[in-house]
């Protein structure tokens, strides 16, 4: 089973998306992510699914839950660099990631947790 | 038609040989008096000609209408370009039928008058084929405009450094607006733009359906981090989708383009001072 790296970059933490996921990497994702929050002490979360081409209603609830867990161990999470394609998929099934904070690319999903970027999305 | 019909078939093809400059000739007349004014009969003519000796052709060799049918698809095609009805292209065919009948008349002969009902069998069917014809060339010409406008009617501008705007003109379809949400959503990829202005001044109707394309739109590109706001909303449109019962949520919405670049250059925490002692901060509702 392939797992997902999870990099530390300050008191941030980034997840770079690139594999094809299964249901046993996206569990496996979601305890690793628990973990290394709690072990570093990280204020936030970058999910980069810039990779990620094709997704379903399961992909876009493990953002949804990850965006929770995360949430309740005091650290904000940014889902980045998604596709257009992805994005209407999402909005089609009907998805609109409450409660995620998006932004364009891995840069500007920085800059919006030092808090430097203009707000981009505000629910 | 019939079998006796058949058998009286070589006696029009004689017919058709021996008086073929009188019938031509005839043929041509009726077809320039059918094929309406803007027609040039010399050209009309040249055509036929060309048409009249494919027929004598194709009888020959014993119902090879390949080349005739050709012929006939490229007169039929040509005139739908240039206009005619195709009711005006099946005339000129049809015409044929009756040329042929003056000089079957003429002769008085019963066999040669059974003949004429075969052929004038093969004159339908060639007419049908410049119809279908006619019809197949212009649904091409309506499906390459239709294409067309969708290219020419979605551009997506920049206003600003990391600002975009989509002026949309023109009733909005699903197809269309699948077109727009996608050109946006990659020019905001394409750009790094945060901010994306919708401007509906041109779209003369906003029923439920267009409204929820446009939320769906905006829901979109939020998705991917940016944020839009939709501009141009008229009196009336504001007033329809209040009575529709159109919900925006917390999707900001301007009258007009120039409130909604003010919005999002102070979204995006631009400052503009203007000329002269007068400062003009943007942000405010009234700039």
């Amino acid at each position: 089973m392939d797992r997902v790296p999870i990099l530390k970059l300050g008191d941030i933490l980034i997840v770079s998306i690139q594999i094809d996921l299964q249901d046993q990497s996206v569990l496996a994702l979601q305890e690793d992510l628990a973990d290394a929050v709690v072990t570093h002490g990280a204020r936030g979360v970058i999910i980069d699914i810039t990779a990620v081409e094709i997704v379903d209603s399961f992909i876009g609830r493990m953002l949804a839950t990850i965006a929770s867990i995360s949430r309740m161990l005091d650290a904000e999470t940014i889902v980045v660099g998604m596709r257009p394609a992805v994005a209407i998929t999402l909005v089609e099934l009907g998805l609109s990631l409450g409660g995620v904070r998006t932004a364009l690319n891995l840069e500007k999903g920085v800059a919006l947790l030092d808090g430097r970027g203009a707000p981009a999305v505000r629910r | 038609m019939t079998l006796r019909g058949d058998a009286d078939r070589p006696r029009v093809e004689a017919l058709l040989r021996e008086r073929e400059e009188i019938i031509f000739k005839r043929w041509t007349e009726l077809a320039a008096s059918a094929a309406g004014a803007h027609e040039n009969p010399g050209a009309l003519a040249v055509r036929l000609r060309e048409i009249y000796q494919a027929l004598l052709r194709s009888l020959a060799d014993g119902g090879d209408a390949t080349e005739l049918r050709g012929l006939l698809a490229e007169l039929s095609r040509s005139r739908a370009r240039e206009g005619f009805t195709p009711s005006e292209t099946a005339v000129v065919v049809f015409s044929l039928k009756e040329a042929v009948y003056e000089s079957v008349a003429d002769g008085g002969d019963f066999a040669t008058l059974r003949g004429f009902i075969w052929f004038s069998k093969i004159v339908d069917d060639l007419g049908l084929l410049t119809f279908e014809t006619f019809a197949t060339a212009r649904e091409k010409i309506i499906a390459d405009q239709a294409e067309q406008l969708l290219e020419l009617s979605t551009p997506v501008v920049k206003l600003w450094e990391g600002i975009l705007a989509v002026p949309l003109v023109g009733t909005l379809d699903s197809a269309r607006t699948q077109v727009v949400m996608e050109k946006l959503l990659q020019a905001l990829v394409d750009t790094g733009s945060e901010h994306a202005v919708i401007d509906i001044t041109g779209v003369p109707a906003v029923d439920t359906q267009v409204a929820q394309h446009l939320l769906k739109t905006v829901v979109a590109a939020r998705l991917m981090g940016a944020e839009c706001v939709i501009s141009g909303i008229r009196p009336q449109i504001a007033h329809t989708i209040v009575t529709l019962g159109i919900e925006f949520g917390d999707i900001v919405t301007k009258a007009s383009l120039s409130d909604a670049l003010a919005h999002a250059l102070r979204q995006s925490g631009v400052e503009i001072t203007g000329s002269g002692s007068r400062r003009v901060v943007v942000g405010t509702e009234h700039a």
